[in-house]
């Protein structure tokens, strides 16, 4: 069953939300890529605050192509998670609702996520002409310096993700792999 | 008999190409996916090779990149050794064609101006640019934008000889399982085995240019393309990462006379959309 999803969410909205599930999410998400991660964790270091209030909010990993004329945005995929695992942690223990990339994550936010109540959602890698379609309005509202890496509020409409890991600590990436390996030890 | 062509030529058709190649799907790989969808074992894979499709539709049709990450862009050339350029370098003209076919395409400007002060030079540019001189009179050009989602989980071996066909095979598939869902599979897999450090990373880059679904013309070479994208296709990983049984729609290999001390492998990973175009002028 495929589930319709307001976001921001709060933890209990998370905590129904199990690893493998196909969901929308329809609100406002906020976008954040390496440059603005690297940005942000200087501020917080020097006691400063970020440019929103992060709580409950979803954090999207993307940068988009920019956008012709008459549409809100370019092609805007997920980019890879991993890159901001190191600042990824600290974001969670201050409200941060979840996250939206692709690809694997580290045990450090795998624990974060858990302890936080979050959940982190894969979008579809390559798709980003589609999932473009999703995405209403878009407005930069924090270091439009950074071009493509600028912090952007997106407006959403049944932006299609996929719980890879639920507030339990499942992870949809080591579940549904094993399910349709065919190796035998002597492989790998 | 000397041909003159002015690199305007060139920084037109590069133009042209960086647009074509981020917004329309090459056939070869069209076919890959195609059989994919029809093969795909699991309900989750199939419905994201589907969102994959549709994705496809949407960027020709609208004109919307097929992903926001339109690359670094790649370029070999293969300038005939009777071709006169004339009208300027042949350097510039080939960044003048990125410059402009990035900023007309509305392509994402994805290149820093020094790996570790990273300050984005706003115009996708410099290329990559591999260039060779070759007999004839004619200049071939691929464009091949690269996508780093994909290129950060590529690697290099540098084996034993010692260690054999089954060396290769085992790298091949360790770099692939560690990629996982991070390369947006299903993947396209560029192998290089043999020359030096640097010649073999760059047969794996041009392995990728090739059609996929096309093999080598070495019969063993051959069979390890067919074995490993099969061997590939059971490690379960699937569309997205999410499971399945299509990882990868091809594995191309390239190979070259190497060192009596060496068995360099290199395995350069891209995404299912592995943008490549090819033109001659």
């Amino acid at each position: 069953m495929d589930k319709h999803i307001t976001v921001p969410m709060n933890k209990e909205t998370a905590g129904t939300l199990r690893a493998g599930e196909y969901v929308y999410l329809t609100g406002t998400v906020y976008t954040a890529r390496d440059a603005a991660h690297k940005r942000m964790d200087e501020i917080l270091q020097n006691g400063g605050a970020l440019p929103f209030d992060i709580k409950e909010q979803i954090v999207y990993y993307m940068g988009p192509s920019p956008a012709r004329e008459g549409r809100p945005i370019g092609s805007a995929g997920p980019t890879t998670a991993s890159r901001m695992d190191k600042y990824t942690p600290r974001l969670l223990d201050l409200g941060m609702g979840g996250m939206i990339g692709k690809g694997k994550r580290s045990p450090e936010v795998m624990e974060a996520v858990v302890r936080n109540g979050a959940v982190y959602f894969a979008a579809v890698g390559g798709a980003g002409a589609l999932l473009s379609k999703c995405i209403t309005s878009s407005e930069v509202v924090a270091y439009d310096d950074l071009g493509t890496e600028a912090v952007r509020k997106l407006r959403i409409e049944n932006f299609p993700v996929i719980v890879v890991i639920d507030s339990k600590g499942n992870n949809l990436y080591e579940t549904a792999v094993k399910e349709y390996q065919k190796t035998g030890e002597d492989m790998v | 008999m000397i041909r003159t062509v002015d690199v305007k030529e060139i920084t037109e058709n590069i133009r042209e190409m960086c647009i074509a190649a981020n917004h329309v799907l090459s056939p070869d790989m069209g076919r890959a996916l195609n059989r994919a969808v029809r093969s795909e074992e699991s309900p989750l894979g199939r419905q994201i090779l589907g969102q994959l499709e549709e994705n496809l539709e949407i960027a020709a049709e609208e004109m919307i990149p097929i992903c926001q990450d339109t690359g670094m862009a790649v370029i070999f050339l293969e300038v005939g050794q009777d071709v006169h350029l004339e009208g300027g370098s042949l350097e510039d003209a080939v960044n003048e064609g990125v410059r402009r076919g990035y900023a007309d395409g509305f392509l994402r400007k994805s290149v820093v101006k020094d790996p570790l002060i990273r300050e984005n030079t706003k115009d996708n540019t410099p290329a990559v640019i591999h260039t060779r001189i070759v007999p004839g009179e004619e200049v071939k050009i691929t464009v091949a934008p690269k996508g780093f989602g994909s290129e950060n989980m590529s690697r290099i071996f540098m084996l034993k000889p010692a260690e054999g066909i089954e060396g290769v095979k085992q790298a091949v598939l360790t770099a692939v399982k560690d990629a996982g869902p991070n390369a947006c599979p299903p993947m396209v897999v560029g192998v290089g085995i043999g020359g030096t450090f640097e010649k073999c990373a760059l047969l794996a880059k041009e392995a990728l240019t090739r059609e996929a679904g096309s093999h080598s013309s070495v019969p063993y070479i051959k069979d390890m393309e067919e074995e490993l994208l099969e061997k590939i296709n059971k490690l379960g990983i699937g569309p997205g990462g999410l499971g399945g049984t299509t990882t990868a729609l091809a594995v191309n290999i390239n190979t070259y006379p190497t060192h009596i001390a060496g068995l360099p492998v290199a395995v350069n990973i891209c995404c299912h959309v592995n943008r490549h175009i090819v033109r001659m002028i």
